[in-house]
């Protein structure tokens, strides 16, 4: 599914699966949400979220379609499978939201996430940290004598086991980009 | 430009007030007759005046106010129409572009504010941009589930001259769903032909529909021969005076109502939201039914109560897809099964939950509303009221056999809200009798408006059933609290013939139940506004009542019900 294919005209479109089995089983979902790219269109979505009290896990969102004027908000969220059909819902009532999509549900998709971690230390540590960043294939893009800038590309559990590994090395801090997503194939 | 824009959407009133950021639209307003411009006392009023304006007409109210306080002002009155689904269109004026963020004079974030608040809401930074967008708020505000929405005008954009467009049809995206999925209507067919103990449980949505669907849905309950209740917000969808009516439903609806809910086997929900005050208990709601639920926002199905017919669309669309597939099936229903059904509901009926002794020389606010349907039902009638007992008694006692006849704060529960809206409804229908049925509580919420009746010598009638209490406030505290009356009645009333008569309005007083009749005449006879004080019973509780925490069956009926029925779960809930 490319972003910049999504049709417009959403409830016609939609990914509400009205007929739920509801369990009490509490759900990771990640959502992609296409949007007007307006002001104030993030503060709708994220107000929404805390307005009715559900979760953002992680949330991500930058303009992919500069002429069509629409951004790409890719939410991961968690609740009950009622609680993740009313966020779908409720979202789609945001008039500046054009589509709802859930990955989860919808077919194999790719997850991927961004990282920087600044790790600290000296002697084997240091050695230590770049033979895993090499393992992990992360790339070092700073370096002086006492540190590394790793970068790293992956799914999110990836990228918190690298960092559960640079933690004992000297890992001082963290830059993470939260989660893109697409549908796999066509 | 604005006002161009406005008159294109077919605007012939708009409620406001006029402030430093919005004076070069006011002055466009001066220069023009096309629009009638009504000046009210408080912005809420303004509001309010719009959604009353809105419910008694099917068209968008329209609200003019200033930046700062006038915004802040207007947010109550949003917060109602997005409860009750009402299509308002607020224009504010803004501080100019160059000095938004810095603290200026009557600056407020107005699109921050309101944003939880509306449907939707724009800064408009560009003057060409200006009528693109008052187009699209008319479109956003008025399709699918109606609502508010606000346009915030910096006042250097109210300033420049810019290209005016004219509207056209809508380029929106945002274009909701009307015709329903025929397969869920097929299965709701299916499921209509084999109910035993079918209901419909009709609300706003079909008022908010139109006229239309309030008749398919007449057409739809006559040929099923079906019973049928509907929410607060709904009453008048199906004419109280009609055969196949149980009243209605809910934490004050009547017993025969209530218990034809919990034991319907085919529940067919069609414009309600399964509020809380409808189902009370959600565990122990209508246990045994297929609940079908009708509706045009998707979010409202499954949010609440599991539904096993799911239709999105607009009640008039679905309607009449349904008709048309049932009578291409034949036209069946189980008629045996029904006539039993019927035969419970008559059962139910004997109860006669509404029942009232008008004894001794005060008067039952019961009577008083039974004496006020009897003098005006026969009238062009339209009712308002604020909130509180005499909304859920006149919600019982007064008949309404047409939509859009019936304005009240259902959702959001705004005391203060009636008066202001009998406003816009007499605005709308100069010629009829508006009729706001208030506490005087609730009516001195917002007062100011006499000040507004008089100006525009609007006949609204305020028919106050004065307790001297905050009635439900008290009713509650008697039931839940020990009967620690915590600050729920007032010292210092006000003696509203004065204050009629300081407004340069009528005032009557009326404390007997013998010279009712009378004084009701005279405050329909009279030719202008006219607040009445109908000074009631003080300790009267509103009955039949589902105590929070409880189930349809398990009504309070009467006085003698209502020692320890709430236990400590249900008290937390409001």
């Amino acid at each position: 599914m490319s972003p910049l294919k999504i049709k417009k005209g959403s409830t016609s479109h939609s990914a509400y699966n009205l007929r739920p089995t509801f369990s009490d089983v509490v759900e990771r979902h990640t959502l992609a949400v296409l949007v007007e790219n307006e002001p104030g269109v993030l503060a709708r979505v994220i107000g929404l979220f805390s307005g009715r009290g559900y979760n953002i896990d992680s949330l991500t969102v930058a303009e992919v379609d500069h002429t069509g004027h629409l951004s790409r908000i890719t939410i991961v969220t968690s609740g009950t499978p009622q609680v993740i059909e009313q966020i779908k819902a409720q979202l789609g009532r945001i008039v500046s939201v054009h589509d709802v999509h859930d990955l989860t549900v919808e077919g194999a998709s790719v997850e991927r996430e961004l990282a920087m971690f600044k790790v600290v230390g000296q002697g084997d540590k240091r050695v230590e940290a770049l033979r895993l960043a090499d393992i992990f294939r992360a790339s070092v893009v700073d370096s002086t004598l006492e540190s590394f800038v790793f970068e790293i590309t992956g799914a999110p559990d990836k990228i918190d086991a690298f960092a559960d590994l640079m933690r004992p090395l000297g890992l001082t801090d963290v830059a993470r980009t939260g989660v893109a997503a697409l549908s796999r194939g066509e | 430009m604005i006002v161009q824009a406005l008159i294109d959407q077919g605007v012939d009133t708009v409620f406001g007030y006029p402030g430093g950021a919005v004076l070069p639209i006011y002055d466009e307003i001066f220069q023009q007759n096309a629009i009638r411009h009504i000046l009210v006392r408080h912005e809420q009023g303004a509001v309010h005046a719009a959604e009353g304006y809105a419910r008694s007409t099917g068209k968008p109210g329209v609200v003019l106010v200033t930046s700062g306080p006038g915004a802040t002002n207007a947010v109550t009155g949003l917060t109602d129409a997005l409860m009750d689904s009402i299509p308002i269109i607020v224009l504010t004026g803004q501080v100019p572009t160059f000095m938004i963020g810095s603290d200026a004079f009557q600056e407020a974030d107005t699109v921050g504010i309101t944003r939880p608040c509306t449907k939707h809401n724009w800064l408009v930074k560009e003057t060409d941009a200006l009528s693109g967008v008052i187009h699209e708020a008319f479109h956003v505000a008025t399709q699918g589930r109606p609502g508010p929405v606000l346009v915030d005008i910096p006042k250097d954009v109210q300033f420049a001259t810019g290209t005016y467009h004219a509207p056209k049809p809508s380029v929106s995206h945002y274009q909701p769903k009307l015709k329903g999925d025929m397969e869920e209507i097929t299965e709701l067919v299916a499921a209509i032909e084999k109910a035993k103990r079918p209901i419909f449980y009709t609300g706003g949505g079909v008022i908010n529909s139109g006229p239309a669907a309030s008749q398919l849905l007449r057409e739809l309950v006559k040929v099923t021969g079906f019973p049928i209740t509907s929410t607060l917000m709904g009453l008048g969808c199906y004419p109280a005076s009609g055969e196949n009516w149980l009243g209605m439903l809910g934490m004050h609806g009547l017993y025969q109502a209530n218990m034809a809910m919990h034991d319907c086997d085919l529940m067919i929900n069609i414009g309600a939201r399964f509020d809380d005050r409808i189902t009370g208990r959600i565990d122990a709601f209508s246990p045994k039914s297929i609940k079908a639920h009708i509706d045009i926002d998707p979010s409202s199905i499954n949010k609440v109560i599991k539904t096993d017919i799911p239709i999105v669309g607009d009640v008039g669309h679905v309607l009449e897809d349904i008709l048309k597939v049932w009578k291409s099936r034949g036209r069946k229903t189980n008629s045996e099964a029904l006539a039993k059904w019927w035969a419970q509901i008559e059962e139910w009926k004997t109860v006669d939950c509404l029942k009232f002794t008008q004894k001794g020389k005060t008067i039952k606010p019961q009577h008083a509303l039974v004496r006020l349907e009897e003098l005006t039902k026969k009238h062009d009638r339209y009712i308002c009221t604020e909130v509180g007992q005499h909304q859920m008694w006149a919600a019982q006692y007064l008949g309404f056999e047409d939509p859009n006849r019936w304005m009240t704060s259902g959702g959001l529960g705004t005391m203060g809200y009636g008066f202001p809206a009998s406003i816009g409804v007499q605005m709308a229908h100069p010629d009829a009798l508006v009729i706001n049925v208030a506490g005087e509580a609730s009516w001195l919420m917002n007062m100011q408006e006499m000040g507004t009746a008089v100006q525009y010598r609007l006949p609204v009638k305020q028919f106050i059933l004065n307790n001297e209490r905050l009635g439900m406030v008290r009713q509650w505290q008697e039931l839940l609290h020990g009967e620690r009356y915590s600050h729920s009645w007032s010292d210092a009333l006000p003696d509203f013939v004065k204050l009629a008569e300081a407004f340069g309005a009528k005032g009557i007083l009326c404390a007997d139940p013998d010279d009712l009749d009378d004084a009701i005449m005279e405050m329909i006879t009279h030719d202008g506004p006219v607040i009445f004080d109908c000074l009631v019973e003080k300790h009267e509780n509103c009955f039949p009542m589902i105590p929070s925490g409880k189930a349809h069956n398990e009504m309070l009926l009467g006085e003698a019900e209502t020692q320890g029925v709430i236990d400590s779960k249900g008290s937390v809930l409001v």
